[in-house]
């Protein structure tokens, strides 16, 4: 359908095609106003749970023993006023229902007793993460309560505490400010979520988790993964976060000039924040141009109207499948205009994702319509009614056939909670971009969540008393506070380690290893700091799987190493007795036998020849004289047969 | 040394000499210099169950920290937020074709909204306040309030069940539909039994309430159990007293025990009121109330009650345990006391040591009965030696009543006479099912977790 001039787009942004991620500069970025913080949820590595003594990290992913059936309940903030989240998962008369086992949930998990007092190891842990980071340290943990109205914690909000507050990490020439390091307990995991009724699974419930929340410092999608791996690094270097699948998730907040602080939930992997940040930057770009053409059209919050018109006879008998199917069962089929948004509906918002999406998403999550498509617009080009339906609809709300109409199809209750919560967004369309958390899809696109809940969510626990922190404690955890990797470069740079070798032992595991042995080095011997570096990170070297694991044998044989009794080589064996040098003379002698033992023939080429005479002496030879020398002796030996 | 005014509220020395000394008042928007580092908040008041030592700052985030006295080197005051808290009211609709219901405060938390700020549980309960937070109320009757009294559920006692029950009386006899009291958990199931003792031929239902969640968490059962309770006394043909709670720990429905026969049976668990011995009056749910028995007092059109708000205090309650001394006993007779209440083990018995102190108190006109410790089932006191000695001493066997609700009842017959005939008839002449003549098999039914029948049961039913 061709649109009559004054629907035409002006804003050059939605006319032309979205930038693909991996497109754009930091320049590109920089004219957008891309913001973005991170929020790293790590767990801790706890034997027991935050707030009970259930077992920590056991997961029975298919048994269940019970369940149990609740509802969320919002209650009034000190304004007299529902918080906007609350009022949304209360419309959503969503039926909660939680799976129990008794192996790893306890009446604590299911709201059916008070709490525990919190884990003293998952502290202490957050303890030493907050120092990491450089965080100012409080002295007394006060527990507060952090409304959740989603049914993801059966209690209605998670426990959660600062332990630190105003750190930075730096990053290139400058540095990453971190808000704040918290300490809480994890929430359910979702197991299905269909009409009216959502599933969670219990057992990651009460896991204690480490939040890492950022300043929004980062300017570029890439700068986000970056200093996401560095905070990862962080933690993981401090030995007191689990590692492995589900262990470690990310929240990203995003916004642009003119945009809203978007918060995207349920980030899997830190390679999958550029994409996902490019693309609500894009969002968030998208939606500011069609405020604008709103504007320019006139439409306003006001001039919208949330008016439902039944058109159930309208659309009686039509061929779409899946509106007959729905009327079939008795559903009632509900038209809303939007006049004024005509060729709004389908501009890119994301890639494969047009502004409609927004309105779906909202029917999908709301007022529980999620069987898709949940929604078919007028003006669109993809089957749903035929055109004389439309126009039946059409007239039936009382619009030009031009005019965009949605229907959408279900009970009464909830095609009118649906055709509210399309006006509302139509209305938050002339805003911008609205206030909501979105949800990290597959597809590096985000959707819609939840309204984003107010500060007045926070309120104080009331069943346990605050916690004080004695200097000793505190201090106990100072001491042992890990070097972090710029420290432990200029720890390197000082030991004259070069600065390729440097970089990547600084992130190694094998740096807790290096730390502890490269004090035993003589300061002039030729078994140096920089010989043990690109020693432990040889792929041959056996590596222990933790400093406690390594035992007294790299001590002796690093003292081996630096008097020249064993090379390096010798070690890769990993006995328990590294093989002595031998004396050069010794070793020349056992190399000219085994050169005597060479089959006749050899080949004629130079680098074959000495292929097979390495393979010739080196069975004699492994770890017993250093390569490169006998690398010289056949260098040598091959220079005198040429000659 | 405590502040003594709310400028500095809740501190004490040496942190209130700190924010003194500061000029940092509660409610000041603040940065403290520590050796810790910077931290910026609103200084908030201290809990006075708090130590001396911490002052609490809400940062912008909504968290609160503590901040140790001796850690803070200056504070730097920017300005001034104080919390001034107001609970919304929104009048309560008047429907003239719904009935009239009156919900009776003793100081539970039925209703309650949070102050964010401070943490503290303000409790809501006139109409409008009421009908701000739980507006369905509205859709099941007209509702009038009054608060009798405001106090943790451990403190009510004698005085002020006589108190609620005078107040039942009188509104029974301004013509409610029906009464809700709203009561801690804690000792609900003792009122419960008082008001069935002082409340006798009910024409009306008289319901109480509380909740196991506090109603300022989105979990909370209080809405629902109050819904419940609320539709109970407006609609149910059921008039006795009675207690209204979950069934389940699953929001699902609500039942409804009779007041003599109910019993707080787990410390937290949302299901915890039970019926012993017997099964419940019934059930109740957004689609009404539905009896479970048909042998329950029925609602009549009168306005009259039979009013009998008495109680004599010189009551106790020992619950028996291997070795104890007859100087429990002896205590008891010394100190004045006019009626024991013994929990024994078993079918009713207490060991031999006891026996010349029983033999004092029967001496001394104190009435003593017997209840069980088991909380099931009658006490029996023929079958075992033991038993009859202990009748021989003048212990009467109170068959089937709970041990709470025995004190309860004699404390309450002790009101009426020290007649030791009197005082027995009143005993063991059931007033509302706390003797019944038979036990039924399903009255005791405590599921034993871990059997593979029982868990096939739980696997396939909502808990």
């Amino acid at each position: 359908m061709s649109l009559s001039s004054q629907y035409r787009l002006t804003d050059p942004w939605l006319l032309q095609p979205l930038p693909a991620w991996g497109t754009l500069s930091d320049d590109d970025y920089a004219a957008l106003g891309f913001r973005c913080g991170l929020e790293i949820h790590q767990q801790l590595l706890t034997a027991r749970k935050l707030f009970c003594r259930c077992p920590a990290g056991r997961y029975n992913r298919d048994h269940h023993d019970a369940e149990i059936l609740r509802h969320m309940r919002p209650t009034l903030s000190e304004m007299g006023e529902y918080d906007g989240t609350a009022l949304m998962e209360f419309k959503t008369r969503k039926e909660i229902v939680y799976l129990l086992n008794r192996e790893t949930v306890c009446t604590y998990e299911m709201d059916d007793a008070p709490p525990f007092e919190m884990d003293d190891l998952a502290l202490d842990g957050s303890l030493l993460m907050a120092m990491l980071l450089g965080c100012n340290v409080v002295s007394e943990v006060h527990i507060t309560r952090k409304q959740y109205l989603d049914g993801s914690i059966p209690t209605g909000f998670q426990r959660t505490a600062i332990v630190g507050t105003d750190g930075e990490v730096p990053f290139g020439n400058r540095s990453v400010r971190i808000r704040q390091i918290s300490i809480e307990e994890d929430s359910c995991r979702e197991v299905s979520d269909r009409g009216h009724r959502r599933v969670y699974r219990t057992d990651r419930l009460g896991m204690p988790l480490i939040e890492t929340v950022t300043d929004p410092d980062m300017r570029t999608p890439q700068e986000a993964m970056a200093v996401g791996q560095i905070l990862r690094f962080l933690a993981r270097s401090g030995g007191m976060v689990r590692t492995g699948a589900g262990a470690a998730r990310q929240d990203v907040n995003v916004s642009v000039t003119g945009g809203t602080r978007i918060e995207i939930k349920g980030v899997p992997s830190l390679r999958e924040v550029g994409r996902l940040t490019h693309n609500e930057a894009l969002r968030q770009r998208s939606l500011l141009g069609i405020r604008g053409e709103l504007a320019r059209r006139g439409v306003t919050a006001e001039s919208i109207t949330d008016r439902l018109v039944d058109v159930t006879p309208q659309v009686r008998g039509t061929a779409c499948g899946f509106i007959a199917q729905a009327v079939a069962q008795g559903a009632v089929v509900g038209a809303c205009a939007l006049p004024g948004f005509q060729g709004l509906l389908d501009v890119s918002t994301q890639p494969r994702t047009s502004f409609l999406k927004e309105f779906s998403d909202r029917v999908r999550v709301i007022a529980c319509l999620d069987e898709l498509p949940n929604l078919a617009l007028s003006t669109q080009n993809v089957p749903s009614l035929s055109s004389a339906e439309w126009e039946r609809v059409s007239k039936a709300c009382n619009v030009a056939a031009d005019v965009p109409v949605i229907v959408v199809w279900g009970s009464r209750a909830d095609i009118e909670t649906a055709s509210r919560e399309i006006a509302i967004r139509a209305r938050d369309a002339t805003l911008g971009v609205p206030n909501e958390t979105r949800q990290a899809l597959d597809d590096g696109t985000n959707g819609f969540e939840r309204i984003l809940p107010g500060a007045d969510r926070m309120y104080p626990d009331t069943d346990l008393p605050p916690i004080p922190l004695a200097d000793a404690r505190v201090d106990a955890i100072a001491a042992r506070v890990p070097l972090r990797p710029w420290e432990r470069l200029e720890r390197l740079r000082a030991l004259e380690v070069g600065a390729d070798l440097s970089a990547r032992l600084s992130r190694h595991r094998a740096w807790d290893l290096f730390a502890h042995l490269e004090g035993r080095l003589p300061t002039d011997g030729a078994f140096d700091a920089a010989a043990l570096a690109s020693l432990l990170l040889d792929r041959s070297c056996p590596r222990p799987a933790s400093l406690s694991a390594a035992g007294p044998w790299w001590e002796h044989t690093v003292d081996a190493l630096a008097c020249g009794r064993v090379i390096p080589e010798a070690v890769w064996s990993g006995e328990d007795e590294p093989t002595a040098r031998l004396d050069d003379g010794e070793a020349r002698r056992l190399f000219e036998d085994a050169l005597a033992s060479l089959p006749n023939p050899l080949p004629t080429a130079a680098d074959k020849r000495a292929h097979a005479m390495m393979g010739a002496v080196m069975p004699a030879l492994r770890g017993r004289v250093p390569g490169s020398l006998v690398r010289r002796w056949i260098d040598e030996t091959l220079a005198e047969v040429r000659s | 040394m405590t502040a003594d005014n709310d400028d500095f509220k809740g501190y004490r020395s040496p942190t209130l000499d700190l924010l003194q000394a500061q000029s940092a008042p509660v409610w000041s928007l603040a940065t403290l210099h520590t050796t810790r580092g910077d931290f910026s908040g609103l200084i908030l008041p201290r809990s006075v169950t708090a130590d001396a030592d911490h002052i609490v700052l809400k940062l912008d985030t909504g968290y609160n920290i503590g901040v140790r006295h001796d850690k803070v080197q200056r504070i730097t005051v920017h300005g001034r937020k104080e919390a001034k808290y107001q609970i919304p009211e929104r009048a309560f609709p008047h429907d003239p074709k719904k009935p009239r219901v009156k919900l009776l405060g003793t100081g539970g938390t039925i209703a309650s909204r949070l102050d964010y700020r401070t943490g503290a549980v303000i409790p809501a309960f006139s109409p409008g306040e009421l009908y701000g937070s739980v507006p369905e109320l509205a859709d099941v009757c007209n509702m009038e309030t009054e608060k009798l009294y405001g106090v943790f559920s451990e403190n009510m006692g004698p005085e002020e069940w006589m108190g609620t029950a005078r107040a039942i009386a009188a509104e029974i006899e301004k013509g409610v539909a029906g009464i809700v009291v709203g009561h801690g958990t804690d000792t609900m199931h003792h009122t419960a039994a008082a008001l069935s003792f002082m409340l006798q031929d009910l024409p009306v239902p008289v319901v109480m309430v509380g909740s196991q969640r506090s109603s300022d968490r989105p979990s909370s059962d209080a809405a629902i159990n109050l819904i419940n309770a609320t539709r109970t006394a407006a609609t149910s043909d059921i008039a006795e007293v009675m207690v209204c709670m979950f069934g389940p720990t699953s929001d699902q429905y609500g039942l409804l025990h009779r007041g003599t026969r109910v019993r707080k049976m787990h410390s937290s668990y949302r299901s915890t009121f039970r019926t012993l011995s017997d099964i419940p009056l019934g059930r109740v749910d957004l689609t009404g109330v539905t009896p479970y028995r048909d042998d329950y007092r029925r609602r009549r059109s009168e306005r009259k009650v039979d009013l009998k708000a008495v109680f004599d205090d010189r009551v106790s309650l020992v619950y028996y345990y291997p070795a104890m001394k007859p100087d429990i006993i002896d205590s008891l007779i010394d100190n004045g006391y006019k009626g024991i209440i013994i929990a024994g083990t078993g079918l009713g018995h207490v060991n031999k040591p006891l026996y010349p102190a029983l033999d004092r108190a029967r001496t001394a006109g104190v009435h003593v009965y017997m209840t069980v410790q088991t909380m099931w089932g009658y006490v029996q006191m023929y079958v075992y030696e033991t038993g009859r000695e202990l009748m021989g001493l003048g212990v009467i066997p109170a068959a089937n009543m709970l041990p709470e609700v025995a004190y309860v009842k004699l404390g309450w017959a002790l009101g009426q006479s020290q007649d030791h005939d009197e005082v027995r008839r009143l005993m063991l002449t059931p007033v509302n099912g706390e003797i019944t003549d038979r036990e039924p098999h399903d009255g005791y039914l405590v599921l034993q977790g871990g059997s593979p029948e029982v868990a096939e049961f739980i696997s396939s039913h909502w808990k």
